[in-house]
């Protein structure tokens, strides 16, 4: 395993998220020990073992594909930020 | 007769001799919340007239008929506000109601209030909640636990009979254990998590809290079962999850995991677990030594996989379709990056940091891969470990309800806390905490919860356990002075 070279300023702009200056100093040194806790795992073989991504072996589960009722319009917009005319407003994201 | 101390079996019996009805049990607690709210801060907000309403037309046939359920703040109730305790979902309206909701509602219950908890459910004492903080009733100085600390502080304070929490690493067991209630968490893909907020998607699981394990069956048989709004939600043949209630612990196997009895767990609740362990042998159970080998690895490898799955779940809340927005973005980048910055608080922010690290390239062998590779490990203990035992013993929690504030500047000591509880769910195991007695600290008695795991799917008999010794002990339905 790598040692912990966290670099939260990166990884924040990875997460979509902006932090003050003061939050990337307490959670570079918070998360840091946090890695360091993390680092033990190393010890063990896990050479020939399968990794666990779900507790119950069930595979491509899969439904009638029946038409059924969706939310109204109306409900959806209600907890938009921003709408207009039946449609959610954001901000312009192609170049003129 | 105090309605608002009464269990969902003493309601039941209640409407049925028409001793009192719906509207009467709704109205005491109404009283009790007006009272105990002040101080205990359990309730975000509750629509009592709604409920009256229900209450007038509810049906006590029904098998939960005229029953009021508090709701984590996690699940969505259809024109109920649903914020996950997050400032960036304040002010959303859940347009329809999860698979739970409409369970209950079907059994006739009446889902009563939204129930404090930490924001978007990580965190261990309630205290990242963004709006309150709520108190322990046991001692008003102290946390409830968490994340489903208003769940169950609700339950304790007499102000709900019962309550749904969520549990991916605990946040139903360690609560009820704090408060001196009685918390399920079901088997990986017992309960549809259609309409639950999800935090780490194959962790999470919704299940009771109450005040004794018979309601929490009751409650598992309203909300149990596949649903095609869920796929990991299984199909099993349906099952009356009171059907191993009523008796006791003889022959019973028990099983002890010698990793569970460890230095470092808190002298009075280290004793008190090991006086219940000892009423279970008396009343017949047969106790067995065995290993968990991989326990010390559980809480990393818990906090590899729920922050890694948590950052990709809480990508969603990017302020365009639903929840709070920055004000005057600049553009798509500044609006995600302000709007995220703005909603989250501190845990939430910490998590998606490390999740995000964790899955990134160059680090996901290293950390994701390898950590389900030792879950496969931990999963496998409990496969043996479940071939010599019906049921495995140990605490739910070591240390007794902290005071507020104490470890909010130490996460990992926050996170090492959840040592007992985590590893079930990284198994897709039940389990269940029920009172095993009290801690005395400053003169304040502090509940001790004493936890049972049990196999996948196996919940019958689990509650069967836990039952017998909750009837054997007498450490439950004792009375929270607050």
């Amino acid at each position: 395993m790598s040692s912990p070279d966290l670099n939260v300023r990166n990884v924040a702009r990875l997460a979509r998220l902006a932090l003050s200056e003061e939050e990337i100093t307490t959670f570079q040194s918070q998360l840091g020990r946090v890695l360091e806790h993390i680092e033990h795992l190393k010890k063990l073989d896990v050479s020939g073992v399968e990794p666990t991504a779900h507790t119950y072996p069930v595979f491509n589960v899969t439904r009638e594909d029946t038409p059924g009722a969706s939310l109204p319009r109306e409900a959806v917009l209600a907890n938009a930020p921003r709408a207009a005319n039946n449609l959610i407003i954001v901000p312009k994201v192609v170049e003129s | 007769m105090n309605l608002a101390s009464l269990t969902i079996s003493e309601i039941q019996e209640g409407f049925r001799a028409k001793t009192f009805s719906p509207v009467d049990l709704l109205r005491a607690l109404e009283l009790r919340i007006e009272s105990a709210e002040p101080t205990i801060q359990a309730f975000l907000s509750r629509d009592f007239h709604e409920a009256l309403k229900r209450a007038g037309q509810a049906d006590v046939s029904l098998p939960l008929g005229g029953i009021p359920i508090g709701i984590k703040d996690v699940i969505t109730v259809k024109g109920q506000p649903c914020t996950a305790a997050s400032k960036i979902l304040r002010g959303y309206t859940a347009p329809y109601d999860a698979t739970v909701i409409t369970r209950l509602k079907a059994a006739g219950a009446i889902p009563f209030g939204r129930l404090n908890m930490d924001e978007f459910a990580m965190g261990s004492s309630t205290e990242n909640s963004a709006y309150q903080v709520t108190r322990n009733p046991w001692d008003t100085s102290r946390i409830p636990g968490g994340s489903s600390g208003g769940s169950a502080a609700a339950v304790a304070a007499r102000e709900v009979p019962a309550a749904l929490g969520s549990d991916t690493g605990g946040s139903i067991r360690q609560p009820a254990a704090l408060c001196g209630c009685v918390g399920l968490k079901p088997s990986y893909g017992r309960v549809s998590r259609y309409g639950l907020i999800a935090f780490a998607s194959s962790l999470d699981q919704i299940g009771p809290i109450a005040r004794t394990t018979r309601d929490c069956a009751l409650l598992l048989n309203a909300i149990a079962g596949r649903d095609p709004m869920d796929s990991t939600s299984l199909d099993r043949p349906a099952e009356d999850f009171t059907a191993g209630l009523g008796r006791d612990l003889k022959g019973v196997r028990l099983g002890i995991p010698k990793e569970y009895f460890v230095d470092g767990m808190d002298a009075g609740v280290r004793a008190a677990v090991e006086s219940a362990i000892k009423h279970c042998a008396d009343a017949g159970a047969e106790l067995v030594d065995i290993s968990l080998p991989h326990t010390e690895f559980a809480v990393s490898v818990y906090y590899i996989i729920a922050t890694a799955e948590a950052s990709a779940n809480l990508a969603r809340f990017d302020g365009v379709r639903y929840g709070n927005r920055a004000d005057a973005p600049k553009d798509l980048m500044d609006l995600y990056l302000r709007t995220r910055e703005e909603g989250f608080g501190s845990e939430v922010k910490r998590r998606i940091i490390l999740g995000t690290y964790v899955l990134s390239s160059g680090y996901y062998d290293a950390y994701y891969l390898r950590a389900q590779k030792v879950r496969t490990l931990i999963r496998r203990d409990f496969e043996a470990a479940f071939e010599k035992v019906d049921a495995i013993v140990c605490p739910t929690s070591p240390d007794v309800a902290f005071p507020i504030g104490e470890r909010t500047n130490d996460p990992l000591k926050m996170y090492l806390a959840d040592i007992f509880t985590i590893a079930a769910n990284l198994a897709g195991i039940c389990g269940i905490s029920v009172p095993c007695g009290f801690v005395e600290e400053g003169g304040k008695n502090l509940p001790v919860g004493l936890q049972f795991l049990g196999r996948s799917l196996d919940e019958t008999r689990l509650l069967g356990i836990a039952d017998a010794y909750e009837r054997a002990s007498g450490w439950s339905r004792q009375t929270a002075p607050a």
